[in-house]
């Protein structure tokens, strides 16, 4: 064939295969997550020449929640590699709990050759049609050229505006032909592609007019707040305005859990003192959140006397859910600073002191001032593990009571400190995602703190962890149940306990197969000791923690349920009462 | 109610196919869609009608600006628009008065663009209401088989849609 005119006699020939790591090298890459197989065996054999880490994970899954936590813990793009067929598909629960989070990965997957698609052919899938309602974009490139512009609109598309998971599928002849190469530096260019927009003066004016007004507001502050890099230009705000904060799970760390006007979670498991402050409101200030159905409870009844300000980067976003007074579609960081400063400082001391007096209630309630009995709660393993942290770990959770014990009894103070499965909430995410966390953050102390069966989903990458020499601590919460639906089996299904009871392997054994440490814990009074153990030790530990077996999560807003219709821990002197409608 | 949205999207693999996943997705019904040509070239427009109020049009409007081949969607509810269908109908000539049939052409602007033996074909072009009324009145004479395109519309006037335009 000959050579179009014009082309430069200077450029290199690559393969495909050699772009995509050339072009993961330009994007900064140093870590991939994947496995190997045979429509992405080109990629694979070039990438020994490249200077990037290759992560071999147990099942693809894994990969998927390794870049997904890479990149939460880090703030970069998470990259996973995958082949074709079953190595894609394997891919699908990873990339929707990306979806979901808004978490910027980059999913690379091998096709079968181009002349073979359609045909069939073995481990052929239609992954970008399988995932398509699951990626923010995704590609399906069959000539080696046009490998570098979807790698690099992928990663662009992942990381800019509100992230998301992007894959792209290359055909594996593709990856095999060769072409006069270099790398294009200009930036991406996507017509339809609009990721931020400027905020217009006019909706700015109208948000603060609402906040003047306002006597009881409340800022609901989301994982936008960390995302967006808003930290300090929220805490401005807030304190300018004298506005008490509630928390989203995801938005945990985006606001100091010590600051005084951070209130808390809010929600189905939220502090009871900040759902009914928010249904006592006169003015919701919705930060990079999405009031899911979680957060709101019944949205005919969520904080029926509030005006509602939305601001948020997605402008899709805006009246899905609820229906807000003023709207504000853009960079948080930039519109926060903007607020401040048109705003005139304001004192809510009377609301902010009404709503601490509702701590009181919830105090007596607290699991950490019920009676020592002996017993080893979930809650007291894990605040005693923030309490030994001083608060520093990167905390990575799995989905469970668990995982809303960690909200509640770890307080985090900095952004991207916890990482969790919220929107999907994906059972096995816990493990795989913090040794992406951990790789991502070296100098970070990781813990994984995970159910007994959530573990066990993505067992398997505990010897990713042992042969990749990457040190976490795992903290198995270990009831011998399915412990959230235990719970609701025990609230709204009369105690009939259908498959949760949880048969597990020795874990310490498990742990030992591995090469690994592992303990088991028993007593409140072994926990400071083991936790200290697997600080100080080089390799990954696992800690087995035997908990009490039918303990709940309080306070819980049975689903559907209003915000502050609360289903509360019983005081020790009071039986359970139960029979909330679960809808 | 019903809403006509105009989305101008890139001439790319898979658009159609995204467009359509994200009514299925998003749970709305899609009443009819079609897809053509524009005069750029790489840009083609799609018309989808579908039921629903006016706050789930905005949210559809919302979505499909999320893909990130749509480069522009206008709801041709909000503004003075022509809207066209056009349908063919295969219609029985046998077993009846053939002047009811050529009445029924006459009266409604249908054209006859085939006739068999038994059958005839008629091609009718108008306003959806107006497609809707002649074919009623040509049940009763007995259709045999009948295609729609759906509908394709544009706004009234001077302005116009162009994928050019910043959104």
């Amino acid at each position: 064939m000959a050579a179009p005119s014009g082309r430069l006699a200077s450029m290199p020939t690559r393969t495909g295969a050699q772009i995509i790591w050339e072009c993961l090298v330009h994007e900064g890459v140093h870590t991939v997550f994947g496995y190997p197989g045979g429509a992405i065996l080109p990629a694979y054999d070039a990438m020994l020449d490249y200077p990037v880490r290759h992560v071999l994970v147990r099942h693809e899954q894994g990969a998927t929640h390794m870049a997904d936590g890479f990149a939460r813990a880090g703030g970069g793009v998470g990259v996973a590699v995958a082949t074709s067929g079953p190595g894609a598909t394997n891919m699908v629960t990873g990339i929707a709990t990306a979806m979901m989070d808004s978490s910027p990965i980059v999913c690379i997957t091998g096709q079968v050759p181009g002349k073979l698609i359609g045909y069939d052919a073995f481990q052929e899938t239609d992954i970008t049609g399988i995932t398509l309602p699951i990626t923010k974009h995704s590609y399906l490139v069959t000539r080696v050229d046009d490998i570098m512009p979807a790698m690099k609109e992928a990663f662009h598309l992942a990381i800019s505006g509100r992230p998301g998971p992007v894959l792209v599928d290359i055909t594996k002849d593709a990856q095999q032909a060769s072409t006069d190469w270099r790398w294009d530096p200009s930036p991406v260019k996507l017509r339809g592609y609009r990721p931020n927009r400027p905020v217009t003066r006019e909706a700015l004016l109208k948000a603060a007019e609402l906040i003047r007004r306002s006597q009881r507001p409340v800022i609901l502050a989301g994982q936008g707040v960390i995302q967006g890099g808003a930290t300090t230009q929220l805490l401005a705000l807030a304190e300018r305005i004298d506005a008490p904060i509630a928390m989203t799970l995801l938005g945990l760390g985006g606001v100091p859990a010590s600051h005084p006007l951070n209130l808390g979670m809010m929600g189905m498991h939220g502090e009871a003192w900040v759902n009914h402050a928010i249904q006592e409101a006169d003015l919701l200030l919705a930060f990079g959140m999405r009031f899911d159905d979680r957060v709101t409870g019944n949205t005919k009844t969520y904080a029926p006397h509030a005006r509602k300000i939305h601001v948020d980067i997605d402008p899709s976003e805006i009246n899905k859910n609820v229906v807000c007074d003023a709207a504000i579609v853009g960079d948080l960081r930039e519109t926060l600073v903007d607020l401040v400063e048109v705003l005139e400082p304001a004192d809510h001391a009377p609301w902010v002191s009404y709503i601490d007096s509702m701590k009181g209630d919830a105090a007596v309630r607290d699991i950490q001032a019920l009676p020592d009995t002996g017993h080893l709660y979930a809650a007291h393993v894990i605040n005693d593990i923030w309490r030994i942290t001083g608060g520093n770990a990167v905390v990575v959770t799995d989905v469970g009571q668990h995982q809303m014990w960690e909200a509640q009894y770890y307080h985090h103070e900095s952004p991207r400190t916890l990482i969790t499965s919220g929107g999907l909430g994906t059972m096995g995410f816990a493990v795989p995602a913090a040794i992406g966390a951990k790789i991502a953050r070296p100098d970070a102390e990781v813990w994984a703190i995970v159910g007994d069966g959530g573990f066990q989903m993505t067992q398997a990458e505990l010897t990713t962890a042992a042969q990749e020499g990457v040190k976490i601590n795992i903290a198995i919460i270990n009831n011998g149940y399915l412990g959230m639906v235990r719970q609701w089996q025990e609230f709204f299904y009369e105690r009939r306990y259908a498959a949760t009871p949880l048969r597990s392997p020795d874990f310490v054994k498990l742990a030992d197969a591995h090469g690994l440490e592992g303990l088991r814990v028993e007593k409140r009074s072994e926990v400071l000791g083991a936790v200290e153990r697997a600080r100080a030790a080089e390799g990954t530990v696992l800690i087995d923690f035997r908990v009490e077996q039918e303990d709940s999560v309080y306070p819980m807003v049975p689903a559907g349920a209003d915000l502050d219709a609360m289903i509360r821990r019983p005081e020790p002197t009071v039986l359970a009462e139960t029979g909330a409608d679960p809808t | 109610m019903h809403h006509t949205l105009v989305a101008l999207v890139e001439d790319k693999p898979g658009v159609l196919n995204r467009v359509a996943s994200l009514f299925r997705r998003r749970n709305f019904n899609i009443e009819s869609l079609t897809v053509g040509r524009t005069a750029e070239p790489g840009v083609s427009r799609m018309t989808i009608v579908i039921d629903s109020d006016q706050a789930s049009a905005e949210r559809v409007t919302a979505y499909l600006y999320k893909l990130v081949n749509v480069l522009q969607v206008e709801d041709l509810g909000l503004v003075p628009a022509v809207a066209r269908d056009l349908a063919l109908v295969k219609v029985a000539v046998a077993g009846h008065d053939r002047a009811a049939l050529l009445r029924v052409v006459d009266e409604t602007r249908a054209h006859i663009v085939d006739s068999g033996e038994q059958t005839m074909t008629l091609e009718i072009t108008g306003e959806p209401p107006h497609v809707d009324a002649v074919i009623s009145r040509l049940e009763p004479l007995g259709i045999i088989e009948m295609v729609r395109t759906g509908q394709v519309a544009m706004r009234r006037g001077d302005t116009a849609l162009s994928a050019a335009q910043a959104s």
